[in-house]
């Protein structure tokens, strides 16, 4: 290794792109983590606070792309007050003052403000690429300066964020030489969009390969959008609403025959019944298809678009398609690997459409299915026996490669004996309201040795599973517990034995006073490992042990 | 794949979810577990609580809809997406204004009390005391001198009546009824 000059190693490593593998490579002596260290263009951080900003600079000064993590998983689901933390600001102000070349940013449930937006835009003169996905705290205002100064912006893709929509012309401040756009997502924008300006946009973004519109996006302008840009790759309509008779809609279908290069599907914020036919043509060739937030779609006219889909792959849908739809789609989507069924009436189980019945049938129907995510409402008890204890036992058996997990419901202790023993390349598993005692837990936390993050809630897991395997938590990302039988105490324990990990309690009750009993059992606790101890950002109800 | 794998570790992923309903048992054992862990004050009765847990699955008849915080877990943007179709859809109602040329003042309807034309017709009618002709889709309302219009979403002036039910009361923003010679040219093909 010594006869190669520095170059020719560096050369090499640009071969080696994943993260793992890079972590490898700058681990085998000191002039490869070196050479890796300033070669090294991609951070990824699934934990901002297991790092610092500052640490980060000094370890990576070439660093091109940064994706960010903050909020833990279960943020998603209401568990995670607000202002609980992972704060975008520290990380930009950092990056801008020690002239990191940033091009490329990535954030998944991180708090971004305006400020930071602004700064981010006025600070890396190469940035191209920001993806945000789950974020929160931003307005249309922050939006207006990424257009506006990122001169060489590619890509620009929202994905379910809450954004404060102030009205303004966001849009508009792309600048007229702006042509260089590839990617642009404002779905999950609420309000009124420039529509002028956006086709002016898309008239001069030749690269453009994705567009995936808001619900203020009219049927009509979709047409003309589709003309401006028929070499479009990844489509997300906005409202598509419209009497099928009329002119718009005529013009519609035409626009649809040139765009041959459709593999992607989405939208449908508002839809009509009896307009989907125009899309027929393009369907023959799409891969994802995702009518996921289209609840105006009746069954009928859901499997009816399906027939059409027989290269299809991923799958995002709504339970009204019922068992019978799921049938269509297990006999007509043969290439199937990803299917997602979310609940078309979350919270009233009245009018439940499909049962495992449906599950069955597409798990019969699609041999390359690798991905489910299937909320049923209705299942018999019977099934859900059979499901809970047969299913799980048989599906972890064969499914070893099985990296991700989410679990609830009626589980015994033995479903965990199983995953511990058979999933051994599990990464991530979610459990609710599921197990019998703490040797649950312990068969996952021993068996699962390529565990990364563990999150529970409402499952009677306590002390001695907590504290069993103290060391096992420095090669995990993190642990979340909720509702659990955990004490205040154990945390305690666990916070002094380990000072790699930082072990917060959130406290969301009145009581301010630390000093309680340690026998008080903790409501949620997070903890991860860091290698810069507890953070400064937390507020008051989070306690760091 | 070109596809968000650093985001969902989404390789190989199995998610089995069993969100409870009023009727499902292990929901109503959800739904009381979340309600005795809420600790607000330190419970000093340790071993009795998890008995007590257990004993509330039997005894406490849940509401229909009780909502366990987070459960079903949907991502909070898709819930409040659908939440709000449903509130705008449901609660709201929609009223719209109703003119009738030569009436002094105007009058408000839901249109979601009416589950399609023949009844809104009906209401009309009673309201202003008229009737109005027979609907073909050639010809518009025959036989009468009153004719229901609408003003759409575009601001144009629409016939009511030729569109499906739902688009109507979707683009709907308020119904006039015509008199005499003013409604010739719109309902009538020559």
């Amino acid at each position: 290794m010594n006869y190669f000059p520095d170059e020719v190693l560096e050369h090499v490593f640009d071969f080696i792109t994943s993260h793992k593998d890079r972590n490898s490579v700058s681990l085998v002596c000191k002039s490869w983590y070196k050479i890796e260290k300033f070669s090294r263009q991609k951070v990824f951080i699934g934990n901002c606070y297991s790092i610092s900003p500052e640490r980060l600079i000094a370890r990576f000064p070439g660093l091109k792309s940064l994706t960010l993590k903050g909020k833990p998983h279960f943020a998603d689901f209401n568990l995670v007050p607000d202002d609980w933390g992972g704060f975008l600001y520290p990380w930009i102000k950092a990056m801008a003052k020690s002239r990191i070349g940033l091009e490329e940013l990535r954030l998944k449930r991180m708090v971004v403000s305006d400020e930071s937006l602004e700064l981010l835009s006025k600070s890396f003169p190469n940035f191209r690429s920001l993806v945000l996905v789950s974020c929160e705290g931003f307005s249309t205002d922050g939006l207006a300066a990424i257009a506006a100064n990122c001169k060489l912006l590619r890509e620009l893709d929202l994905q379910e964020n809450e954004v404060e929509d102030h009205r303004g012309h966001w849009l508009s401040c792309f600048p007229e030489t702006s042509t260089s756009l590839v990617s642009l997502n404002f779905a999950c924008l609420k309000g009124e969009i420039n529509l002028a300006s956006l086709e002016r946009l898309v008239a001069r973004s030749p690269n453009l390969k994705s567009l995936r519109l808001n619900r203020a996006v009219p049927f009509d302008m979709l047409q003309k959008l589709l003309m401006r840009a028929p070499q479009l790759v990844d489509l997300g309509t906005g409202s598509y609403v419209h009497d099928p008779s009329s002119e718009a809609y005529n013009k519609l279908k035409a626009a649809i025959q040139s765009c041959n290069s459709i593999r992607s599907l989405s939208g449908f914020l508002e839809v009509a019944p009896r307009c989907m036919s125009a899309i027929y043509p393009i369907c023959k060739n799409l891969t994802f298809l995702n009518l996921s937030y289209a609840a105006g779609l009746q069954s009928n006219e859901l499997t009816n678009l399906i027939q059409h889909c027989r290269k299809l792959q991923r799958l995002w849908i709504l339970d009204c398609i019922g068992d019978k739809g799921l049938g269509v789609v297990a006999s007509t989507c043969k290439e199937l690997q990803e299917l997602r069924v979310f609940p078309s009436d979350p919270f009233d189980a009245g009018n439940a459409a499909v049962t495992e019945e449906g599950l069955v049938l597409v798990s019969a129907g699609c041999p390359k299915l690798n991905s489910l995510l299937y909320f049923c409402q209705q299942m018999t008890n019977a099934a859900l026996i059979t499901v809970a204890k047969n299913c799980f036992g048989a599906i972890v058996r064969s499914c070893k490669g099985l990296k991700r997990l989410s679990l609830s419901g009626l589980l015994t202790d033995q479903v965990f004996y199983y995953i511990g023993m058979y999933a051994k390349q599990l990464e991530m598993l979610s459990i609710a309201f599921a197990g019998d005692s703490d040797k649950g837990m312990l068969y996952v936390l021993n068996g699962c040795k390529k565990l990364r993050k563990l999150e529970i809630r409402d499952c009677p897991f306590g002390d001695a599973a907590l504290l069993e395997d103290m060391g096992k938590y420095e090669t995990m990302r993190s642990l979340w517990m909720s509702s659990c039988e955990v004490t205040l105490g154990a945390c305690k324990t666990l916070a002094k034995k380990m000072p790699n990990l930082n072990v917060e309690i959130i406290n969301e009750s009145e009581q301010v006073e630390f000093n309680l009993d340690d026998r008080l059992k903790v409501d949620k606790m997070y903890l991860y490992r860091t290698v810069v101890g507890h953070r400064k950002d937390a507020p008051e109800f989070v306690w760091l042990l | 794949m070109a596809f968000e794998k650093d985001f969902n570790l989404d390789a190989t992923e199995l998610r089995l979810g069993l969100p409870g309903t009023s009727e499902e048992s292990e929901k109503q054992a959800s739904t009381t577990l979340r309600i005795s862990n809420k600790r607000a004050m330190p419970d000093m009765n340790e071993d009795s609580s998890v008995a007590a847990d257990k004993k509330c699955d039997q005894e406490t008849a849940p509401p229909t809809k009780a909502q366990v915080v987070g459960w079903p877990p949907i991502r909070s943007y898709r819930k409040n997406s659908l939440q709000t179709k449903k509130t705008e859809a449901e609660t709201c109602g929609m009223y719209v204004k109703v003119s009738m040329d030569g009436a002094p003042y105007l009058r408000k309807i839901d249109l979601k009390m009416y589950k399609g034309y023949p009844e809104l017709l009906k209401a009309l009618e009673d309201m202003f005391k008229f009737k109005v002709g027979k609907y073909s889709e050639r010809e518009g309302y025959n036989g009468s001198e009153f004719v229901p219009t609408y003003e759409d979403k575009d601001g144009d002036l629409m016939l009511v009546g030729d569109v499906p039910w739902e688009m109507f009361t979707n683009s709907c923003k308020r119904l006039r009824i015509m008199k005499g010679s003013e409604a010739r040219g719109l309902g009538c093909v020559v």
